[in-house]
């Protein structure tokens, strides 16, 4: 058995390996830098890690190629990528390449934590649910037909050309109880991938959901703004956030994945 | 230099040509003219001395010798004539003009008998032209005309009282009148001088017509466009030529005008669409260096923050620290946004509300300059496929711009919207073209804008020739092969079979000129104006089918305007005349988006009255 740390935070400037690496150590957690994508890789062999927080663009290697390796090897550690190119295409591109979530550069101290916590809590909630008995779930997968970005949020198409956004109740779970929800306003306009809503937990952290899909708000639910536990009680059906007429529904499904390949 | 001028090779070459003929015919005509004058005074010798020979016949008859004498002295003595003698078969002068020289014996080599005795046996009979001779009586003296006239025998001689001649002599003597040429020479002179003169003139003056024609029809404007081609070559695109001329140098003036606009507006594009590319690149990259940097002072003051909780004084600071790196964090997001790196998300959107929102964000701002919104919408507009945030983007610039532009004594911004529908004019190609039978008019060669052309056998004012239309529909600049009378219908028909292509009966809806058809399969006929000052062209199926839909917007404020020399750079990207208050970014990111959106923009403006900006999304993208 390889000797365990926390945190693996990838990234080819200094300072910021050094500030992720202060930041997770305040929360008691044990960080290991890697400043170039071959040292992070000669760091994954030597060791076994709960969480990668990997950066996009890097000299000698990319954030996606890191997936691949890391696909490659087995590994089955989430990966959090980090993107300086702040750009919405490479964060959505990579959640359906297999990262677990993505941070955008800059950030706060607790906008880095919420997604760390995010992260390391969804892989011990995926790590139970292989583990448990089939009967009792950790947490309710996403329903056959709908698409999802990441773990975070999901998107049915209606038959009326409209489509339902909601949160993943896997996203939901790694939060630990839903505090609050700020909503967008209908007439609004979604970027996919562009920050949707915004959960407090009730610890108090700040969740930035990503919207799946692109398109305009036509509809807010309003049962879950008035009530942001009900989003917790049935995700997928009651507790929906949007209704939208999507820009592109069919481009944008391209870099989501499909619920229904999940059960396979 | 000069020497290869075309005027200089021109003139010298009429002058060339000129020279010789005339030197040609002067050399003729004063031959001619000499021999004419000699001819009129041989007639007159021989008029003469047949005179003296019949008015001495008497005497001779009646061998009254002092009578002779006498005669023939007077006759002398008239200045019109040189010389009277008669001259005995010896060679013995019997009787003169010049009374010395009566007696004398005349060698037989004496120029008044070489005529008849320089072939040894003396001849007997002469025609009147191998009587006379021209010669010098001295040497350098002026020229004379001698004619000798046998004497022959006669019976009255024979039987005449004094018996002085036997039968059998055939010449009894030579009459020998000799006239002075010298008024003859001198009216040869006086013509040729005059013919030299006349030639001499004539070429000057007809190299100099040449030369100042030349310099006026070519030189001039071929200096003209010489000029404006060094200064286009120079980067002036805007110099034009004055098109003041019908011939082909005033359609090459027009042409160069035509292409230079072209060239002109092509530039502008290449240069915009270059420049912003490469802002793109500067800006995306700028955001993405920054970034870093801006990660490391945002974790490490947010993390701090989250570590001195207990000391309030230092929470006040760092709050600061965090709040202004979040600023930076959102300006460098919206570098990006403006960077065009990421392409623009159209979705069907309603103009009207995006250009409503717009104005909310704007409204507080404006009213505090005193500056009036009024909308207009059409309520009718159709959704179109846009970014709505980036044409957002577009609309609050324009608004912010059109405020400026107003400035503290306040005004309005009027926006209306319509929606238009644009023909397919200039942007459908004929890409065939049949005459009625089937054969094909399209030609690879002569290509119009780099796109083959139609051919077309002309007819017009008795020239032949070809006319090539542009393919490209309704646009007009096509080219005429022949010179075209621009105010008829030109004969037109297919250059293989000849079949005419004129409608019988069709007019032109524009000028009332014939109307030319050819098929375009399989989108039916092409029509257009056979009359070539007309461009009016119809294809009725694209017409019918190919028209798109467009919204306009237009973003009226009534400000100081834009002065004419600036309109055409205020797309660039840093172009500004807001001095220190703009960044010159506005307008360039305008035209990038609506660029990208296949839309166009444009704008209308007059110093002092007022600028609008008119907008074209297509419905469709």
């Amino acid at each position: 058995m390889k000797s365990g740390r926390d945190v693996l935070v990838i990234d080819d400037e200094p300072v910021i390996t050094r500030a992720v690496a202060r930041i997770c150590a305040e929360e008691g957690l044990t960080v290991d830098a890697a400043d170039t994508g071959a040292a992070a890789l000669e760091m994954l062999a030597a060791r076994s890690y709960r969480l990668i927080v990997c950066d996009i663009m890097m000299t000698d290697l990319d954030g996606f190629q890191l997936l691949e390796e890391a696909a490659r090897r087995g590994l089955r550690t989430p990966v959090v990528m980090a993107t300086g190119y702040a750009t919405l295409e490479n964060a959505v591109k990579s959640l359906s390449r297999g990262a677990a979530d993505f941070i955008a550069k800059p950030f706060t101290a607790d906008e880095l934590l919420a997604v760390v916590r995010r992260a390391l809590r969804g892989r011990r909630l995926q790590e139970e649910a292989a583990a448990g008995p089939r009967d009792t779930l950790a947490y309710v997968p996403c329903p056959p037909r709908y698409y999802r970005l990441g773990n975070v949020s999901w998107v049915k198409e209606e038959r009326e050309g409209t489509a339902l956004i909601g949160l993943s109740d896997l996203f939901l779970k790694t939060i630990d109880g839903v505090a609050g929800l700020e909503l967008a306003a209908v007439s609004e306009e979604l970027p996919q991938g562009g920050i949707c809503a915004t959960v407090t937990s009730a610890a108090g952290d700040r969740h930035g959901v990503a919207s799946p899909i692109g398109g305009r708000i036509l509809d807010v639910n309003a049962a879950a703004k008035s009530n942001p536990s009900a989003v917790e009680k049935d995700p997928y059906f009651e507790g929906w956030l949007y209704r939208v007429v999507p820009s592109d529904l069919h481009e944008d499904l391209k870099s989501l994945t499909s619920c229904s390949s999940d059960r396979l | 230099m000069l020497r290869r001028r075309i005027g200089y090779k021109l003139t010298a070459a009429v002058g060339a040509t000129a020279l010789v003929t005339i030197s040609v015919f002067a050399f003729v005509s004063i031959r001619s003219h000499g021999r004419g004058l000699l001819a009129e005074v041989e007639r007159h010798a021989n008029q003469l001395s047949e005179a003296v020979k019949s008015g001495t016949e008497y005497d001779m008859l009646g061998n009254q010798r002092e009578r002779i004498h006498e005669s023939i002295k007077r006759m002398g003595q008239q200045s019109s004539i040189e010389r009277i003698r008669v001259l005995n078969k010896s060679g013995a002068v019997i009787y003169s003009s010049d009374a010395a020289e009566i007696g004398k014996m005349v060698d037989k080599k004496a120029e008044s008998c070489f005529l008849c005795h320089s072939a040894g046996r003396p001849l007997e009979r002469l025609n009147t032209k191998e009587r006379t001779r021209v010669f010098r009586l001295q040497p350098g003296g002026p020229r004379t005309l001698g004619i000798i006239n046998p004497i022959y025998n006669a019976p009255s001689c024979w039987t005449a009282a004094c018996h002085a001649h036997p039968r059998s002599q055939v010449v009894l003597g030579v009459l020998d009148v000799t006239l002075p040429l010298a008024e003859a020479d001198r009216d040869i002179r006086r013509a040729q001088l005059e013919v030299a003169v006349f030639a001499l003139s004539a070429i000057l003056a007809l190299s100099l017509i040449v030369a100042i024609l030349v310099r006026r029809w070519v030189d001039v404007p071929v200096e003209e466009l010489v000029e404006a081609t060094q200064r286009v070559a120079g980067g002036d695109l805007r110099h034009t030529i004055a098109e003041t001329r019908e011939d082909e140098l005033g359609t090459l003036a027009r042409s160069f005008n035509n292409m230079t606009a072209k060239l002109s507006e092509a530039r502008l594009q290449l240069f915009q669409s270059d420049k912003l590319a490469s802002l793109g690149r500067l800006a995306a990259g700028v955001a993405h260096e920054i970034n870093n940097p801006l990660t490391g002072v945002l974790t490490y003051s947010s993390f701090l923050l989250k570590r001195t909780k207990d000391q309030p004084e230092l929470q006040e600071d760092l709050k600061v620290i965090v709040r202004e790196t979040l600023r930076s964090r959102e300006i460098v997001k919206s570098l990006l946004d403006f960077s065009r790196q990421s392409v623009p998300r159209k979705a069907a959107a309603d103009i009207n509300e995006i250009v409503a929102r717009a104005a909310s964000v704007v409204e507080s701002q404006l009213s505090l300059n005193r500056v009036k919104l009024s909308l207009n919408p059409d309520p009718g507009l159709p959704r179109a496929a846009v970014d709505a945030n980036q044409l957002q983007q577009v609309f609050i610039n324009l608004f912010v711009n059109a405020a400026d532009a107003i400035g503290p004594k306040g005004g309005t911004i009027t926006v209306s919207s319509a929606v238009l529908s644009l023909s397919p004019v200039g942007i459908t190609q004929i890409k065939k073209a049949l005459c009625p039978k089937r054969h094909g008019l399209i030609d690879g060669e002569v290509r119009i804008d780099g796109k083959p052309s139609v051919r077309l056998k002309a007819r017009s004012d008795g020239n032949e020739g070809f006319i090539y239309l542009n393919s490209m529909y309704g646009m007009g600049g096509h080219h005429y092969g022949i010179p075209i009378d621009e105010n008829k219908t030109i004969a037109l028909s297919c250059p293989e079979c000849s079949a005419s292509l004129i409608q019988p009966g069709r007019e032109c809806p524009e000028c009332g000129a014939g109307v030319y058809a050819f098929e375009s399969p399989p989108k039916g006929l092409v029509e257009g104006c056979a009359r070539k000052g007309c461009a009016w062209q119809r294809w009725e199926e694209v017409d019918a089918t190919g028209s798109r839909e467009f919204v306009e917007v237009r973003v009226h404020d009534d400000g100081c305007g834009i002065a004419k020399e600036h309109l055409a750079k205020i797309f660039e990207p840093f172009y500004s005349t807001k001095g220190q208050k703009g960044t010159g970014l506005g307008l360039s990111v305008i035209w990038g988006i609506v660029d990208n959106h296949n839309g166009t923009i444009s704008v209308e403006s007059e110093a002092g009255a007022g600028t609008t900006f008119v907008l074209r999304l297509p419905v469709k993208p």
